[in-house]
């Protein structure tokens, strides 16, 4: 039984979210069902209750976050999965735990869109739509898994840094992901950390408010209250899961790239490595904040940098924004509900080191 | 009569609220306010639930727990809020636009699944905060801001929807009618299970004045004389019910 810790697994990345969930103390989830995030749903509608936890299915996706939040302000570890349209519907409760500082966590399986687009086909076209969709300046963290196991660390992570920032956090993983099943090691309770939080008493609104949690219209209360939320995250991106790195050190090609697309980067890494070309892979499992630094610094010592992703170029535009120079950037996107495959970046790959 | 202590429940340091002067608000907050000082609940055990508007200033003026959500939003919150915390005495203070018009679907469902919630409704008959339009409470034919021909749309009765949706206790009366207000939001709050108590409130700012029904006092006693109790509200024919809201107890 895939409840059993310690032991490997075969689970879809879905089921690996549920198990991390659940290994993080999560005991409340309120959902809507849609495709293809369903399955979390229908799994913490038959796993909560038997570890102590409540399974709720709202009116809609408005009443499923708002429901988490509600439960998070009552003292649980509370989630919510969805897709795109759920997305959308959700994002002014987003703003409101932003603005409340309420910890949640919200596993968004990307589709293809926009609107009720390809229900089971596989998209990476909500990554501005997590960073910029609830009005207002705010800061959030969204992880990208690339697979099962990442699907189950970066879930656990989620909860945590929810807490330990007093955050939503939106895990970001797509229709193929959601459905691939893989090995997967899940960890005992001694080896997870769980970050704990201090009840206190209820003082909330989504209204600018001072400490006390009273409102106010004060220009300094409101100028200080919009620094601190976005600083307490965006100051303190060393403790945010890092991009992972594939390959030699000193390319000639950088492959940037996030979940099911970084799959098949790390095969086009390993691809290109047979031609003796030297190309590596940056895969982000943070989108946002935007892992700048990194980016800067790797982008500037290479001569090419290769953004795969399955939209029309939203982390590629970030990439650039992180100052490396426009013509070194190019992309690699597919916007018709396949995925990039390997052999797809290897013809970038040669065509760009031809090129150069 | 012995007034009980009920401003230790208000944050008096918060004071003067933002309402008008003759608004309906500060009535219904005091009658709560008796009320939970009658019932002597502990602030940490009671924690009182607004939306977005005039009335879900209130939040702002009580000592205790209190929790502001988004606009129609406030039983979706709740309802994640009491499972986790079940023994929390939650009363919610919404009004007409934000239970009846975007908030609806929640008000159904919080009913139909018998949230233990007290729903105190305050409609003062339009939107207030965002300068007097009709909500879908406004009676027929009157004039708003949005409706300087009168309102054409027919309005809505949240008790009879509250009745449906599975409300355990559902009651509608004014402020004009202090002792009765106060009694209906003891035995909402005193019942376990979703409970409804509609309140009908003057804004004097908006609504009374579209409608030159005059000022504060006006406006108390055109709900005086615009309220007839249920009873009688039944034996009148369709047109002339047009004319009046009931009051008074509809499911105990
Ligand atoms: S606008 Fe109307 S409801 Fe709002 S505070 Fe003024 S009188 Fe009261």
């Amino acid at each position: 039984m895939a409840g059993e810790k310690n032991k490997v697994q075969f689970l879809s990345g879905n089921e690996a979210c549920v198990w991390a969930g659940i290994h993080a103390k999560a005991r409340f989830f309120a959902g809507y069902p849609i495709s293809p995030a369903t399955e979390i749903a229908e799994m913490c509608a038959h796993e909560l209750p038997r570890h102590g936890g409540f399974y709720i299915q709202m009116e809609d996706e408005i009443g499923s976050i708002a429901a988490v939040i509600g439960a998070s302000l009552g003292g649980l570890r509370a989630f919510t999965a969805t897709s795109g349209p759920g997305l959308a519907l959700m994002q002014e409760n987003i703003g409101f735990a932003a603005m409340a500082e309420v910890p949640c966590v919200i596993i968004e399986v990307q589709r293809f869109g926009p609107s009720t687009g390809i229900a089971t086909k596989p998209a990476q076209s909500d990554v501005m739509t997590t960073r910029w969709g609830t009005p207002g300046d705010h800061s959030l963290i969204v992880l990208a898994p690339s697979g099962g196991q990442a699907c189950y660390d970066l879930t656990f992570a989620a909860f945590n840094l929810a807490e330990f920032f007093r955050t939503p956090v939106i895990v970001l993983t797509d229709a193929v992901i959601a459905h691939l099943r893989e090995k997967v090691t899940v960890k005992s309770e001694e080896e997870l950390f769980l970050v704990n939080r201090d009840k206190r008493l209820l003082r909330v609104t989504g209204l600018v408010h001072d400490s006390f949690g009273y409102s106010s219209d004060v220009p300094e209360v409101a100028g200080e209250l919009i620094t601190r939320l976005a600083q307490k995250i965006e100051g303190h991106q060393a403790l945010l899961p890092g991009p992972r790195f594939y390959g030699p050190e000193s390319p000639e090609v950088l492959i940037i790239s996030f979940g099911i697309s970084a799959r098949a980067a790390r095969q086009a890494v390993f691809l290109a490595e047979q031609e003796g070309l030297a190309v590596s892979l940056l895969e982000l499992q943070t989108l946002w904040p935007f892992p700048e630094e990194e980016i800067r610094k790797m982008g500037a010592e290479v001569k090419t940098v290769l953004v795969a992703e399955l939209n029309r170029g939203q982390v590629q535009r970030e990439v650039r924004a992180c100052g490396i120079s426009p013509e070194k950037v190019r992309g690699i996107n597919k916007i018709d509900t396949t995925v990039i495959t390997p052999r797809e970046i290897l013809n970038e790959i040669l065509t760009v080191i031809i090129n150069n | 009569m012995v007034i009980p202590d009920y401003k230790k429940y208000l944050a008096v340091e918060r004071l003067p609220h933002i309402w008008c002067a003759g608004c309906g608000n500060g009535i219904i907050l005091k009658a709560l306010l008796l009320v939970l000082a009658e019932l002597n609940f502990r602030p940490g055990e009671i924690l009182l639930a607004t939306g977005i508007g005039c009335i879900s200033r209130a939040g702002d003026y009580v000592s205790f727990q209190r929790f502001q959500g988004t606009h129609g939003r406030t039983l979706a919150f709740v309802t994640g809020l009491k499972i986790a915390r079940p023994a929390l005495k939650v009363f919610c203070l919404i009004g007409d636009g934000d239970c009846a018009a975007i908030g609806m679907g929640h008000l159904i469902h919080a009913a139909r699944r018998n949230l233990d919630v007290a729903v105190l409704v305050a409609n003062n008959l339009n939107y207030g905060m965002t300068g007097g339009q009709f909500s879908p409470l406004t009676p027929n034919k009157s004039l708003t801001s949005t409706s300087r021909a009168g309102k054409i749309e027919a309005s809505l009765d949240i008790c009879r929807l509250a009745e449906v949706a599975g409300a355990n206790y559902v009651a509608r009366t004014s402020v004009f009618y202090h002792g009765e207000l106060r009694k209906y939001i003891r035995e909402a709050i005193s019942k376990t299970g979703f409970s409804l108590v509609e309140i009908l409130t003057p804004c004097p700012t908006y609504y009374g004045r579209y409608n030159k029904i005059g000022g504060p006092d006006e406006m108390l006693t055109w709900f005086r004389d615009k309220t007839v109790p249920l009873k009688k509200y039944l034996q009148m024919d369709k047109q002339e019910q047009k004319d009046f809201f009931w009051r008074g107890k509809l499911v105990e």
